[in-house]
């Protein structure tokens, strides 16, 4: 029968998903970037919206917030699977307003008078059934994919506001958005980078070399000279892992280091991230190795570090510049309140 | 009331200084005049190595494959056998360290002493110390002397040049060996228990303690405290590309003192533990800035965000006449090959040199701001980091 077959090979594509993602750990350097996963989480919950049985809004929502949970329970750090998640599920109630006629304006906003007039309690079920809410899901999730796969590119072309000649910019470690964002700046301008290698997986190097193949003067140095260099640097440019509903970071290990010592010379630190590594999450776990070398000693080698708002400047992402103050803005425009715990 | 008129003049005898050669790579003229020096004392020039970063181009940059000794013929009729073999070991690593290197730098001249013999027609005080001379300059080619090699060898200078005339031979040698057994035991090691003195105050029950690297003086202060049966744990800081943090870590287990491996890109995550800091120095410069192995300032300057208390153990005869306010200006630039690495079976940076646009930069020393530091603990008692130009002021006048 057609439709097992399709059932069958949707849950095959699943597993095969869930086991990339358990593979590829974080600190070894993923095997993906985030951007790939982002469009492949994306792409498969296309797939699922198209050939998943479900009659309403509120089953489909059902059936994508199971495949979430276990998709982020297969490698909770990486958070973009989740957040696209979210997205989706925020395209759903999207569509489902729109087809029963409603403004999304006067459903989504909480203005105070509405949470003090309603009772709180939204009193909205997503039951009913709407013949054209699957076409317009997948054309909605199409368009989030185009906006995916541009995102590095629309960050890109913003580098030439942000990075005058004969500059000195530093960075940490390897983030392919940043890599495109002084790529596309040094095709105009002639500036220097300098790279700090991020111990002890120095993915620093790769960055370094792929710049310096861009005919870029580049510098490797170790983390231990950060500080000593920093006070020769203009500008502070890195990549996330993801951002915080706070404005914060959670970076790779070091970055918090590298925004002190920025905030004690005053540089601008600038964070280029795209919009799909807005996480709803405020509270981060930690993730650490632990090994036990020797029978008195523990070695800890943590993957992330938090680095709090305060320390940044300016964060640029696809849609344009923003202060780290006005980051939980964006993401209320991104996700609903009711789906941030999945 | 008042200050008298011969104090004065005191303070004035320390002039301002000639900038040393090996921080004027960049000026040709000076370049020059060095190769004439050397050409004089028969001493082979070293070449720098690798593309250096132009932020530093006025320092030198030499790669530990090609030692300088490879230049001379051995056996060498200019320099004195322990002196190369000195020379070797410090350009190779084999001796590294700040009170290492002055101590094995005092045991070569002792052998140089002893073996020395006055020529006919000269006077002791004054051809010893031309005799020293060469040395020195070779020494420096192998690897930039450091502040407490610099003091050390000032003071041998003014004791053979303090030397009567009317002195025998026999009785000059022993008086110049003596001189600096005493140096060694004074400075070095008694200055040493001393600070393990007041520094074991400082550590009460409980503590968390963080070190940096491989510091001789903080690493004999852990162990006395732990003789002392005081309980306290130790988080080892490493960093890349020297990892000195693994024979700090070697010896402090050894002794059975727990302690905790990481490296400086987990500081952050690390630091809500610490209760205490302890750095060593290289030196400690005359406007407070404390010189050190680099990392010490970045540790320092999150210490101080997360307001843990960190202090600086370091003896008087390192501190050193000179202001720097920055890491650029004068510093050391290790071998850039040491930067590559081998992860998951791939160099990345194995043919950097090829590529024209790529620079390695492995700096050796950093400086620290004097705000970052909360106190100095040294042989003579614990001093906040702005008083070591008095304590030069006060050395100068006992001398």
């Amino acid at each position: 029968m057609p439709g097992a077959d399709k059932e069958a090979d949707l849950t095959e594509r699943i597993e095969a998903f869930l086991a990339d993602l358990k593979r590829g750990g974080c600190g070894t350097g993923p095997i993906r970037g985030s951007g790939e996963t982002a469009r492949e989480t994306t792409a498969l919950l296309r797939k699922v919206t198209a050939q998943a049985r479900w009659s309403s809004a509120g089953d489909l929502m059902e059936i994508i917030r199971k495949e979430g949970r276990r998709m982020t329970a297969a490698q909770p750090s990486e958070t973009t699977v989740g957040n696209m998640v979210l997205r989706v599920l925020k395209i759903i109630r999207e569509e489902y307003a729109r087809s029963r006629g409603s403004s999304e304006e006067t459903d989504q906003q909480e203005s105070l008078h509405k949470l003090l007039t309603s009772g709180g309690l939204s009193d909205e079920n997503f039951r009913q059934h709407y013949v054209h809410l699957k076409a317009n899901v997948i054309e909605a999730i199409n368009e989030l994919l185009t906006e995916l796969e541009g995102t590095t590119d629309n960050i890109a072309m913003q580098a030439l506001e942000h990075i005058h000649s004969n500059e000195v910019i530093m960075t940490v470690g390897r983030s392919r958005t940043v890599e495109a964002f002084l790529k596309d700046a040094a095709r105009k301008r002639k500036f220097h980078v300098i790279v700090a290698e991020c111990a002890p997986f120095c993915q620093g190097h790769e960055m370094a070399t792929n710049l310096s193949k861009a005919s870029i003067e580049t510098t490797v140095i170790a983390d231990a000279a950060i500080f000593a260099v920093m006070s020769r640097v203009n500008k502070v440019i890195i990549g996330t892992q993801t951002v915080l509903a706070n404005g914060g970071l959670r970076a790779v290990n070091g970055t918090h280091t590298v925004a002190l010592a920025a905030r004690h010379h005053s540089t601008p630190l600038i964070v280029c991230a795209p919009m799909f590594k807005l996480s709803p999450q405020v509270v981060i776990t930690t993730v650490v190795r632990n090994r036990i070398i020797l029978s008195k000693v523990n070695v800890h080698c943590p993957v992330f570090d938090y680095v709090p708002p305060e320390l940044i400047t300016l964060f640029i992402s696809n849609i344009g510049g923003n202060a780290p103050s006005y980051i939980y803005r964006l993401m209320s425009e991104l996700y609903h309140p009711e789906d941030h715990d999945l | 009331r008042g200050v008298p008129y011969q104090t004065v003049t005191l303070i004035h005898q320390s002039m301002v200084k000639r900038l040393p050669e090996h921080v004027q790579v960049d000026d040709p003229a000076v370049v020059k005049r060095l190769a004439k020096k050397l050409e004089r004392q028969q001493i082979p020039l070293r070449s720098d190595y690798g593309y250096k970063v132009s932020l530093f181009s006025h320092l030198h940059q030499y790669s530990r494959k090609a030692p300088l000794t490879q230049l001379l013929s051995i056996p060498s009729t200019v320099i004195h056998p322990s002196i190369v073999r000195l020379g070797l070991q410090y350009s190779q690593g084999i001796v590294a360290g700040s009170n290492a290197r002055s101590v094995a730098l005092l045991h070569a001249f002792k052998q140089v002493i002893r073996d020395y013999t006055t020529p006919p027609n000269e006077e002791l005080s004054r051809d010893l110390v031309n005799k020293l001379k060469p040395y020195i300059s070779f020494l420096n080619q192998c690897r930039p002397l450091s502040a407490s090699m610099g003091n050390a060898i000032k003071y041998i200078k003014k004791e053979i040049s303090n030397i009567p005339s009317q002195c025998k031979e026999e009785e000059a040698k022993t008086k110049l060996l003596t001189c600096i057994d005493r140096y060694i035991e004074e400075k070095i090691v008694l200055a040493a228990k001393a600070i393990s003195k007041y520094a074991i105050e400082k550590i009460s029950d409980g503590d968390v303690i963080l070190v940096y690297g491989y510091s001789s003086l903080v690493n004999n202060i852990l162990c006395e405290a732990f003789e002392k049966s005081r309980k306290f744990r130790v988080i080892v800081v490493d960093s890349r590309p020297r990892l000195e943090g693994r024979e700090a870590l070697r010896r402090l287990v050894q002794r059975g003192i727990s302690c905790t491996y990481v490296l400086i890109s987990a500081l952050s995550y690390i630091l809500p533990e610490v209760s205490k800091v302890f750095l060593g120095a290289h030196a400690l410069l005359a406007n407070g800035y404390v010189m050190s192995r680099v990392g010490t300032s970045q540790i320092a300057l999150v210490a101080r965000t997360y307001n843990v208390p960190v202090l600086v153990c370091c003896e008087t005869y390192k501190f050193c006449e000179r202001v720097q306010t920055d890491s650029f200006v004068s510093n050391e630039l290790d071998d850039p090959d040491d930067l590559m690495v081998t992860r998951k079976g791939k160099t990345q940076l194995e043919n950097w040199q090829d590529v024209s646009s790529l620079g390695l930069l492995n700096l050796v020393y950093d400086v620290t701001p004097p705000d970052f530091v909360d106190l100095v603990i040294t042989d003579l008692g614990m001093i906040p980091c702005t008083s070591v130009p008095v304590v030069l002021r006060v050395k100068n006048l006992d001398q």
